[in-house]
C-alpha cells in the first residue's frame, strides 16, 4: 500500500514537471534559444504540489531536452492568508486558518498556489 | 496607464481586498522585438510604490548571451485552456458535464450504473470513464445502458483536459444531456486539472474514515459537491457524519453534501433532485 501511494504522487508530480519542460522548451524555441540555462519555478506551500517529488520528477524530465543543463531554482511561496473582516496577515501552512487576531473564519489566501514558471534564462547566439 | 510608474499598460492585475499588503504586479515591456516583463512593488492603499526596474540584460548583440526572460506563466495553462475549450463545448450544447474524483472503491461506478438506470429514463446520460487499466468500468456502464468512452491512463493518476477532449470526439453527445466522467480513483491529483466540467463532485463512502477532508483539502475545496457514499454500512463502521461535513465545510464552507447509499437506494432521490436542478 504504502508503495502505490508513493508512486501516485511520483506520477502526479512528474506530469507536472512534463508541463514545466514542454513550456520553457516552447518559450525557448521561440526565441531562438540554443539552450537554457536557468529555470526559476514558483511553487505555493498550498498548491497541492509535493516539492520532494517534483524536484525528483524534474530531473526526469529535463533529460534530452533544452533544460539539460539547466540550473532549477524553486522558489518556495509561503503560504499567507488574510483576513476579510480586519485585514490581518498571516502566514499558514493549512487550507483553512481562523484569523489569529479577530478570530473571524472569513479568511482567505493571498499567496500560497502559485504553480508558475516565473523566469528562463535563454542562450542565444545572434 | 499605470499612475505610478508611467509604463503605459493598463493591464496589470493585483489580487486583494483593500489593506495593506505590497502586491507585485507586472508590466510587460517590448525591446527589439522582444517581450520583457518586470515587476514591481505596489500598496494597494497609496501609489507611493518604489520603482524596481530591473532590466537584467544588456543589449550587445552579435554574440551569444544569455537572456532573463520573465514568462510569469502558470505552469498548467496549457490544460487550462484546452478545459475552458470543453467547457465552451459543453455549454453550447446545454450538456451539464460532471467530474467524479474520489478514492479507489468509494462506488462512483455503482452510483452511475443506477442513475443511468433511473434516471436515466429522463435525461440522456453518457459516460467518460477514467482508469488505469481495464475496460471493467465501461463494460458496466454499457450494460447499464448508457453510451461510454474508457480512457486508460496506464500510469498516469488522473485525467486531463486533452483526454476529455479526445474522449468525448468518439461519443455523440446529445443537446440538454449530461455526461459523467469518472476520474481516476486517487483523491490527490485530479483535484489539479480542470477538464472543463460543471461541476466537480467528490465522492467518500464511510468506510474510508472521516479524516479524508483533512488529508485532502485541495479535492473538498475544489469540489462543489460531496456525496458521502455507503451509508447502508453506517452501523458497521466508526465513521462519524457530522465530523467529515464540519472538515469538509473549513475547507469549503460552499460546498454542498447529499449522504446516500447507491447500494439500497437511500437518498438517492436527493441525488436526482440535483442534477435535475443543474440540467434544466
Ligand atoms: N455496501 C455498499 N457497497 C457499495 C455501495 N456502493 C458501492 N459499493 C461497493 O463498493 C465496491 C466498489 O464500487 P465501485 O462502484 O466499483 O467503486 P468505484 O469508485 O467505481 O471504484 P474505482 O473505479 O475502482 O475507483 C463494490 O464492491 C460495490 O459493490 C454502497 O452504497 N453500499
Ligand atoms: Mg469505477
Ligand atoms: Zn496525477
Ligand atoms: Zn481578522
Ligand atoms: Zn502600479
Ligand atoms: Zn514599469
Ligand atoms: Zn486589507
Ligand atoms: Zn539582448
Amino acid at each position: 500500500m504504502a508503495i502505490f501511494v508513493t508512486k501516485i504522487l511520483v506520477m502526479h508530480e512528474l506530469s507536472i514537471a512534463v508541463n514545466i519542460v514542454e513550456l520553457v522548451e516552447e518559450a525557448a524555441r521561440s526565441q531562438q534559444a540554443e539552450n537554457v540555462s536557468k529555470v526559476v519555478l514558483e511553487i505555493g506551500t498550498l498548491s497541492g504540489i509535493e516539492f520532494d517529488a517534483l524536484t525528483f520528477a524534474m530531473t526526469e524530465a529535463v533529460k534530452g531536452s533544452l533544460l539539460q543543463k539547466a540550473e532549477i531554482v524553486y522558489d518556495i511561496i509561503q503560504a499567507v492568508g488574510v483576513c476579510e473582516e480586519c485585514c490581518h496577515e498571516f502566514p499558514t501552512d493549512d487550507y483553512f486558518t481562523v484569523c489569529p487576531v479577530c478570530n473571524s473564519m472569513h479568511t482567505s489566501f493571498i499567496k500560497g498556489k502559485e504553480l508558475k514558471i516565473k523566469s528562463i534564462d535563454l542562450v542565444t547566439n545572434d | 496607464m499605470c499612475g505610478t510608474c508611467g509604463c503605459g499598460e493598463d493591464d496589470h492585475i493585483t489580487y486583494r481586498i483593500p489593506g495593506e499588503v505590497n502586491l507585485t504586479h507586472v508590466h510587460t515591456h517590448t525591446h527589439d522585438g522582444l517581450t520583457h516583463s518586470h515587476e514591481h512593488a505596489h500598496h494597494h492603499h497609496d501609489h507611493n510604490h518604489p520603482e524596481a526596474h530591473q532590466h537584467t540584460h544588456e543589449h550587445e548583440h552579435g554574440h551569444s548571451h544569455t537572456h532573463t526572460v520573465t514568462l510569469e506563466q502558470n505552469i498548467l495553462s496549457k490544460n487550462e485552456l484546452i478545459a475552458e475549450r470543453n467547457r465552451g463545448y459543453f455549454e453550447g450544447s446545454q450538456v451539464l458535464a460532471l467530474n467524479l474524483v474520489s478514492s479507489p472503491g468509494s462506488g462512483k461506478t455503482t452510483l452511475l450504473e443506477r442513475t443511468i438506470a433511473e434516471l436515466g429514463k429522463k435525461i440522456d446520460c453518457t459516460v467518460i470513464e477514467g482508469d488505469q487499466q481495464t475496460m471493467n468500468d465501461a463494460e458496466r456502464i454499457q450494460k447499464a445502458g448508457a453510451p461510454v468512452v474508457q480512457i486508460n491512463t496506464g500510469n498516469g493518476c488522473h485525467l486531463d483536459a486533452l483526454m476529455v477532449n479526445k474522449a468525448m470526439k468518439q461519443l455523440e453527445l446529445k443537446r440538454k444531456s449530461i455526461l459523467f466522467i469518472e476520474n481516476v480513483g486517487n483523491l490527490v491529483c485530479p483535484s489539479l486539472f480542470d477538464l472543463g466540467e460543471s461541476r466537480r463532485v467528490v465522492i467518500i463512502s464511510v468506510t474510508e474514515g472521516d479524516d479524508k477532508p483533512a488529508k485532502y483539502p485541495t479535492m473538498f475545496e475544489t469540489a462543489q459537491l460531496c456525496i458521502i457514499n455507503k451509508t447502508d454500512l453506517l452501523p458497521y463502521v466508526d465513521f462519524d457524519l457530522d465530523k467529515v461535513k464540519a472538515a469538509a465545510a473549513r475547507v469549503n464552507p460552499r460546498l454542498e453534501f447529499i449522504s446516500l447509499s447507491a447500494k439500497t437506494g437511500e437518498g438517492l432521490q436527493e441525488w436526482y433532485n440535483w442534477l435535475q436542478k443543474l440540467h434544466s
